[in-house]
């Protein structure tokens, strides 16, 4: 009994160490807080990567005979428009300050 | 040393508590160390419920029947197999495995699912948390493992139904499915709690659900397996609520599976993904709760036992926490597009989601009417199969016709004249196949028959997406036709291996079939001596030999058999009786044909002390496609979970750019 007593002891204060090793390893962070992800660059981020996808399984589909020409013809602006769009909103988004409004104009 | 598998559980409960507190924390105030400091807490959770789930495996094995789990699930003469698998034969040992499995799986999703964002993983943590503390208290609290007594001289020993190999792997398995779906959920409560509405955590969970609806799918097979060989009754799916129990949230699974493809490609469909996800999750921890309360055995167990009680109010807060979750963030959860047309990709999987849907709450009703029924108005009502069926075959022949046209559908819209052209090949090769079956008399079962030919269409219709995909990848450059199926496959797993997972679905369906609705079944008592026909079969009993094994003695009737009046060779039924556990069970005797997939299955139903044996016969054409069935469904699951280099490098290259916008 006492053998697994202080094997049950030991366990508790490996597991101690093991949840305070943040704060151990790192007693006076420089930054401590939670990166967040900016949700205007995610939707982009989202919208581009549905549309690339949506475009790359529309030609495919088109290739294997699965999508039609008339159907191909039909969608494939629309995915092109969508893309682009992402595209250039993602762009505008990383450029530096001063080129944001040009880039705003022109897109 | 049952004080360290107690001291280990309270370590445990322990930090499940602190990853729930302490996560809860960090994600409310956004302090990192915190969080990582609650995320270590639930691996740590993981390593001390490993340690205790050793300490009851040791006394398992050394049958150590001072520990009174040990004492009452298992003997000193049972196969070590059988007694190790003791571990989740029991109430509490199956609930320290739950507990282990989610501290396990749910430590390894957070370590990897770095893709969801550190803002919805700080959130993942403690609901994981919450659910772990949960489990952890109802295995130190209400149903402990490590109580003690003096030691009997001799075990209980195990439920002799439960002494066969396929029992030893579909509990866990099932465990594996149950507990896996707790990930998903867990993720989507992160992603609302965060008030996250993007595709991330669907992202970030997509292998967690695949490898979980995995699992569940796997051990239900495994489960009919056992049933089949080991109840002895002649069937190996009774829509008894145990069995329904991991049916339900596995088709809830099946749904999301198939709608979150409609949120990665359109952004649509969120809050029914979420409302999946939350069903799929609830209906685990109530499959969990049927099994291990009592309640569909008596009523009155569930009102005397403490275990019930426990996994309802759990039940109640997770679905109106989730529900909470869901209604206070629907305004971030609208979708800004809509469908474009009835007929297209999309489309298809909502119907087949809403088919899905409604037959697991079909089935949610047939199990919980009884239990309302008793618990109201004091009633005792049971569903039998004929409900049960009559919706399998409502809701199951439209979606085995919807798994055919979904793949000849394109996403968005798809015109008439485009589609008439795709089906001429899939509806050309059903109508054949109905007309040869009709002339080989499939017609006896009108069902059987519309089964078949819809079969057929879904098998062409996969048949027809691997050829053009395959033709399509030839002419893109791929050398030869095998490397251009495999590029095919390689290029996208999900899809491909999606269509391997539709093809054990129509092998399960036409063993189902075959085996139930053209099967032949015979009944006749027999002396040492006589014969009887079956089919093609015949079964002439030649002697009643007995016999004792390691821990039962067993009668045996030997049967020669012959087919057309060609010799078979020879076969044994009968029963066991497991003396320490006083219990009897049938011993069935299955010869299966290699060619044919069908199988002849015979059950000594009553065997008189005269030598007079009443047999049972069963002659079950292409029941073993189910089983193969099994093995098709792995290899397509394996193909769709299989890593995809080039996601992964999609995936880095958007998550380093979302790393360097924040900074």
């Amino acid at each position: 009994m006492t053998v697994a007593l202080v094997l049950g002891a030991l366990l508790a204060v490996l597991c101690v160490v093991w949840v305070a090793r943040p704060f151990l390893r790192e007693p006076e962070p420089v930054d401590d807080t939670l990166a967040e992800p900016e949700a205007r660059r995610l939707a982009l981020l989202d919208e581009r990567d549905r549309a690339l996808g949506a475009l790359k399984q529309l030609e495919f589909d088109h290739r294997t005979g699965t999508v039609s020409d008339e159907d191909y013809r039909a969608a494939v602006g629309g995915l092109r428009r969508e893309a682009a769009e992402a595209i250039r909103a993602l762009d505008a988004l990383d450029a530096p300050p001063s080129e944001r409004k040009e880039v705003a104009l022109v897109g | 040393m049952p004080e360290l598998g107690r001291a280990a559980l309270v370590v445990a409960l322990g930090l499940t508590v602190y990853a729930t507190l302490a996560g809860g924390l960090a994600a409310r105030r956004r302090r990192r160390r915190l969080a990582l400091s609650a995320q270590n807490a639930l691996l740590a959770a993981f390593a001390a419920t490993a340690v205790a789930a050793g300490v009851l495996v040791a006394a398992l094995a050394r049958h150590d029947f001072s520990f009174v789990y040990v004492a009452q699930t298992t003997s000193s003469d049972l196969p070590l197999a059988y007694t190790l698998s003791a571990f989740w034969g029991g109430q509490e040992g199956s609930l320290l495995l739950w507990l282990l499995v989610l501290t396990g799986l749910g430590a390894a999703a957070v370590a990897f699912g770095r893709r969801a964002g550190q803002d919805v993983l700080a959130w993942v943590v403690p609901v994981i948390g919450g659910v772990a503390t949960f489990f952890a208290l109802l295995v130190v609290v209400v149903e402990s493992p490590f109580a003690t007594q003096v030691a009997p001289a001799e075990g209980a020993g195990m439920t002799a139904s439960l002494q066969n190999p396929y029992m030893i792997a579909h509990p866990p398995l099932l465990y594996l499915g149950y507990v896996g779906l707790a990930i998903p959920w867990a993720f989507a409560m992160g992603a609302l709690l965060a008030r996250r509405a993007d595709e991330r955590w669907i992202v970030a969970t997509r292998r967690w659900t695949l490898a979980a609806w995995a699992f569940l799918g796997v051990g239900q097979l495994v489960g009919a397996k056992w049933a089949y060989e080991e109840v002895g009754w002649g069937g190996y799916f009774a829509w008894d609520p145990v069995e329904n129990a991991a049916l339900m949230p596995w088709l809830a699974a099946t749904a999301f599976l198939h709608s979150v493809m409609i949120q990665e490609k359109r952004g649509m469909l969120r809050v029914w993904n979420v409302v999946l996800v939350v069903l799929a999750f609830a209906l685990s921890l109530f499959g969990t709760f049927l099994t291990r309360s009592g309640i569909v055995a008596s009523i009155h167990a569930f009102a005397q036992g403490p275990i019930g009680v426990w996994f309802v109010t759990f039940i109640a807060l997770v679905l109106a926490f989730s529900l909470y979750l869901l209604f206070t963030r629907l305004p971030q959860l609208r979708s800004r597009t809509r469908f474009e047309s009835l007929v297209s990709r999309e489309a298809t999987f909502l119907y087949n989601n809403l088919l899905l849907v409604a037959f697991c709450l079909t089935i949610l009703w047939g199990v919980l009417f009884p239990i309302l029924s008793e618990a109201i108005r004091g009633e005792q009502r049971t569903v039998g199969p004929g409900y049960y069926n009559f919706f399998f075959k409502s809701f199951g022949l439209p979606l085995l016709l919807l798994m055919g046209i979904g793949p000849l559908i394109a996403w968005r819209r798809a015109s008439l004249r485009a589609l008439g052209r795709t089906f001429l090949w899939p509806l050309g090769a059903a109508i054949a196949a109905g007309v040869v079956l009709l002339a080989l008399g499939a017609g006896s079962s009108p069902l059987g028959l519309i089964a078949y030919t819809f079969s057929a269409f879904v098998l062409a219709s996969i048949v027809l997406e691997f050829a053009r995909g395959t033709r399509a990848r030839r002419a893109l450059g791929a050398p030869t036709w095998p490397a251009a199926f495999a590029q095919l496959v390689a290029h996208n797993r999900r899809r491909y291996g999606g269509y391997v997972v539709h093809a054990a679905v129509l092998l399960l369906v036409i063993g189902v079939i075959g085996s139930s609705l053209y099967q032949t079944v015979r009944e006749e008592a027999l002396r040492p001596g006589q014969a009887m026909t079956a089919g093609e079969y015949t079964l002439a009993y030649r002697s009643l030999d007995e016999r004792d094994s390691q821990n039962a003695q067993e009668v045996r009737a030997v049967l020669d058999v012959s087919r057309n009046g060609r010799n078979l060779g020879t076969i044994e039924t009968g029963k066991n009786t497991y003396p320490i556990e006083q219990q009897t069970s049938n011993e069935v005797a299955i010869r299966s044909d290699p060619l044919t997939g069908e199988d002849l299955f015979v059950i000594a139903d009553q065997i008189d002390p005269d030598g007079t044996v009443y047999f049972k016969v069963f002659v079950k054409p292409l029941v073993n496609l189910i089983w193969i069935a099994g093995l098709v469904f792995v290899l397509g699951s394996l193909v769709t979970l299989w890593p995809d280099p080039r996601e992964a490098r999609r995936l880095a290259a958007r998550s380093e750019r979302l790393r360097s916008a924040e900074a």
